[in-house]
């Protein structure tokens, strides 16, 4: 569509460098975390995610082991090991004794620390400390050093929310959540939409304007009496007053307005000879509906089932008020909320389970953009 | 924990198959006891008239019967709760409104409520028509496009994580590992805890929601500014305009009627704003809002419903004069239908 008169305007490379610095604002972000929820924990803390391919460097300190390990060698008293014992490989740069200047002395080089004894220290780690007199003491010598490890992407993160932070059972929680809230306001919807596009009765008019007039109230004005009759009802019946059958009716009716809103708007736009030649044939509104209208409107129910489901799975102030935060309840967007509290200052957690919350969304989203667009024009009166 | 999976398909065949019943049945039952086949002319004629007007509310029922239980009921006994004590016991009068009025918590709510409506959709409705414009003229645009709408996919919790990690603050002498803070640093500058800053973290948090909305002001905008005909933007090219030109006098003001659709649609979304104030700073700090208040109220000290049915009420109150206007323009639109 874009014509020559729109090419034509065009400061080209301006134009291709705003954007890039645009788009870069935009997904710089979400980059973010994907890259630290795959990062070693230790090094999320180290040096920043956009430095996640170089080397991070950190100071650490650490102690030599005590005079029990020396061995006598040449008249000399020596102690040797690794700094990182069997750890993770690690390079050394510079070490220390003092902490107000732990990176006194390059590895590698033998350091004088007085009265004849010497230290020196590798880059792998390796060290040997030697003195003409026996080492005493039970505690070996705090020594400092500035080690730098090599770039270590893990999946383990990703193993220890789903499994131990409850994210993978909040997961099963938010699709038990979110597919009857998508599916049942469907089929309801579209009678409804039907019946207000293409049939006669009184009230009709009121019934849409009523219809226009629910979609932007906000959620907020029906919780607490909502809240207040599942209680009851819950009390009434000896059951609990948080369900799922509760949250499924709860979104399904939160849903309903925008739902009937987009459907009545496509199915009013059919053809009208098409239901009059249909019913000419004989054929009653209910099987108009049936056989024509409800396959004609293939797209429109899939922009609608696309937005439920995003709204549901992104959902928290519903999930908070009308499902428990117990284990077997609790949805990913609130299990992120209470993460947020308890782990806040782990990162390795947050990211992760960051981005297990967003990538169905993003699946779905990549996978049906067309629909999702489709569904955003047409109904773009909803507050979301 | 796959016995929850399977309730919930269950739910959906039920759910599914009880609709499919019901229409079906309701409607079988009709033609039942008002027969149009196989009656007498005359009979036949009343009976479908008949059918003709009970059909429409065997469709439209079970929707009816849901949006009065989860939406109209509840508007009403919100309006109804909001004159009433914290139980919802005992009238009150006006008492609520009163302590509104004098908490200084509400006062900061309102502030900051409207301090958002003033930059949020502003900021959407810009860049969405900047990048709309701008997209519109390179051969990547579409990818461009498609990674500027990404965020609107993302939940407002999972944004407001991705937007803590970059506002993280760490201590003087650490290695800065949120991205603001590090280029902060990098510049020169002191490293702040931004989320704390009392007045300015309203717009910290704010860019969250810029960020997200975005994405749907430029898609619905880009929509509009393809329906500019050919012809008027050659003519203003042949008429020798410059690029602003074309876009301040001419695409501007023939999408006026979308911007404001765009614009409204961010204010009520605006209006509700919850998620990123409770998981970002939970009101704290001065940055409280109206929508997280009537949370915090619901279920503080056991639930005071009075107060807060009084702030959804206020919440409404902000929202009406949208709601009427798009009533009117639908009424319009259809009144000749």
């Amino acid at each position: 569509m874009a014509g020559s008169a729109r090419k034509s305007v065009a400061g080209s490379a301006g134009v291709h460098i705003a954007v890039l610095v645009l788009v870069a604002i935009w997904t710089i972000p979400t980059l973010g975390i994907l890259i630290s929820s795959l990062r070693d924990k230790d090094q999320i803390i180290a040096s920043g995610w956009w430095a996640a391919l170089t080397s991070s460097s950190q100071t650490e300190d650490g102690r030599l082991p005590p005079a029990s390990a020396q061995v006598e060698k040449d008249g000399k008293f020596v102690i040797e090991g690794n700094l990182f014992g069997d750890g993770p490989a690690r390079e050394i740069s510079a070490f220390g004794v003092k902490s107000a200047n732990p990176t006194e002395f390059p590895a590698g080089t033998a350091a004088d620390l007085g009265d004849g004894v010497t230290l020196q220290v590798n880059a792998d780690g390796s060290f040997v400390m030697s003195s003409p007199k026996a080492f005493e003491g039970e505690r070996g010598r705090r020594i400092y050093y500035a080690s730098s490890a090599p770039p270590k992407f893990t999946t383990e993160n990703y193993q220890r929310v789903l499994f131990s932070e409850g994210i993978g059972r909040s997961f099963i929680n938010s699709l038990t959540v979110t597919i009857p809230s998508t599916v049942i306001p469907i089929l309801i919807a579209a009678f409804a939409a039907y019946a207000l596009a293409w049939m006669r009765f009184p009230g009709r008019a009121l019934l849409i304007a009523t219809i226009i007039g629910l979609l932007v109230v906000p959620l907020q004005m029906s919780l607490i009496p909502l809240l207040k009759l599942y209680n009851a009802v819950g009390a009434f019946f000896g059951v609990p007053a948080k369900t799922y059958l509760g949250i499924w009716l709860a979104h399904t009716g939160f849903g309903l307005p925008f739902a009937i809103y987009l459907l009545r708007s496509y199915i009013a736009g059919l053809p009208r000879e098409l239901m009059e030649s249909a019913r000419i044939d004989g054929a009653s509104d209910f099987e108009i509906f049936i056989k024509i209208v409800l396959p004609l409107s293939f797209p429109v129910l899939a922009s609608f089932a696309i937005f439920q489901f995003l709204w549901v799975w992104n959902d928290l102030l519903v999930a908070m008020v009308f499902l428990g935060t117990n284990a077997d309840q609790i949805v990913l967007t609130a299990q992120l909320n209470a993460l947020l509290g308890s782990r806040g200052g782990d990162w390795e957690i947050l990211t992760t389970s960051a981005f297990v919350t967003i990538i169905v969304p993003l699946i779905v989203f990549f996978s049906l953009q067309r629909y999702f667009v489709r569904g955003l024009l047409a109904g773009s009166v909803k507050g979301g | 924990m796959a016995g929850q999976l399977f309730s919930a398909i269950f739910v959906i065949i039920v759910g599914v198959g009880g609709c499919v019943a019901y229409f079906w049945g309701a409607n079988k039952l009709l033609d039942i006891v008002f027969p149009s086949k196989g009656v007498a002319g005359t009979a036949a004629v009343d009976n479908l008239r008949r059918q003709g007007y009970v059909r429409p509310w065997l469709f439209i029922g079970p929707a009816l019967l849901i949006l009065v239980i989860y939406l109209i009921y509840p508007v009403i006994d919100t309006l109804r709760l909001s004159f009433m004590d914290r139980g919802g016991t005992s009238v009150v009068g006006l008492a609520n409104y009163e302590w509104a009025l004098g908490d200084r918590e509400f006062r900061n709510s309102i502030f900051n409520n409207i301090l958002w409506l003033a930059v949020v959709p502003a900021a959407c409705t810009f860049l969405g028509l900047v990048i709309a414009v701008l997209t519109d003229r390179i051969w990547w645009g579409t990818i461009a496009k498609s990674l500027i709408f990404l965020p609107l996919a993302i939940s407002f919790v999972g944004a407001s994580v991705i937007w803590k990690f970059i506002y993280e603050y760490r201590g003087e002498g650490q290695t800065q590992i949120g991205i603001l803070n590090a280029i902060i640093q990098a510049l020169g500058g002191t490293p702040q805890v931004w989320i704390s800053l009392p007045f300015w973290n309203n717009f910290f948090l704010m860019i969250i929601l810029i960020w997200i909305q975005t994405g749907f002001a430029m898609v619905i905008l880009s929509a509009a500014l393809r329906g500019i005909p050919e012809e008027t933007l050659e003519a203003a090219v042949i008429d020798g305009a410059n690029p602003f030109q074309i876009f301040w006098k001419i695409m501007v003001p023939q999408i006026w009627g979308t911007i404001a659709v765009v614009w409204t649609t961010i204010t009520i979304l605006v209006l509700k704003v919850f998620d990123i104030v409770l998981t970002m700073t939970n009101g704290q700090w001065n940055s409280q809002v109206l929508a997280n208040l009537m949370f915090d109220w619901m279920f503080r000290g056991g639930g005071d419903f009075g107060r807060g049915a009084t702030i959804a009420i206020i919440i409404m109150i902000g929202v009406l004069p949208i709601m009427i206007y798009n009533i009117r323009q639908a009424n319009r639109e259809t009144g000749g239908h």
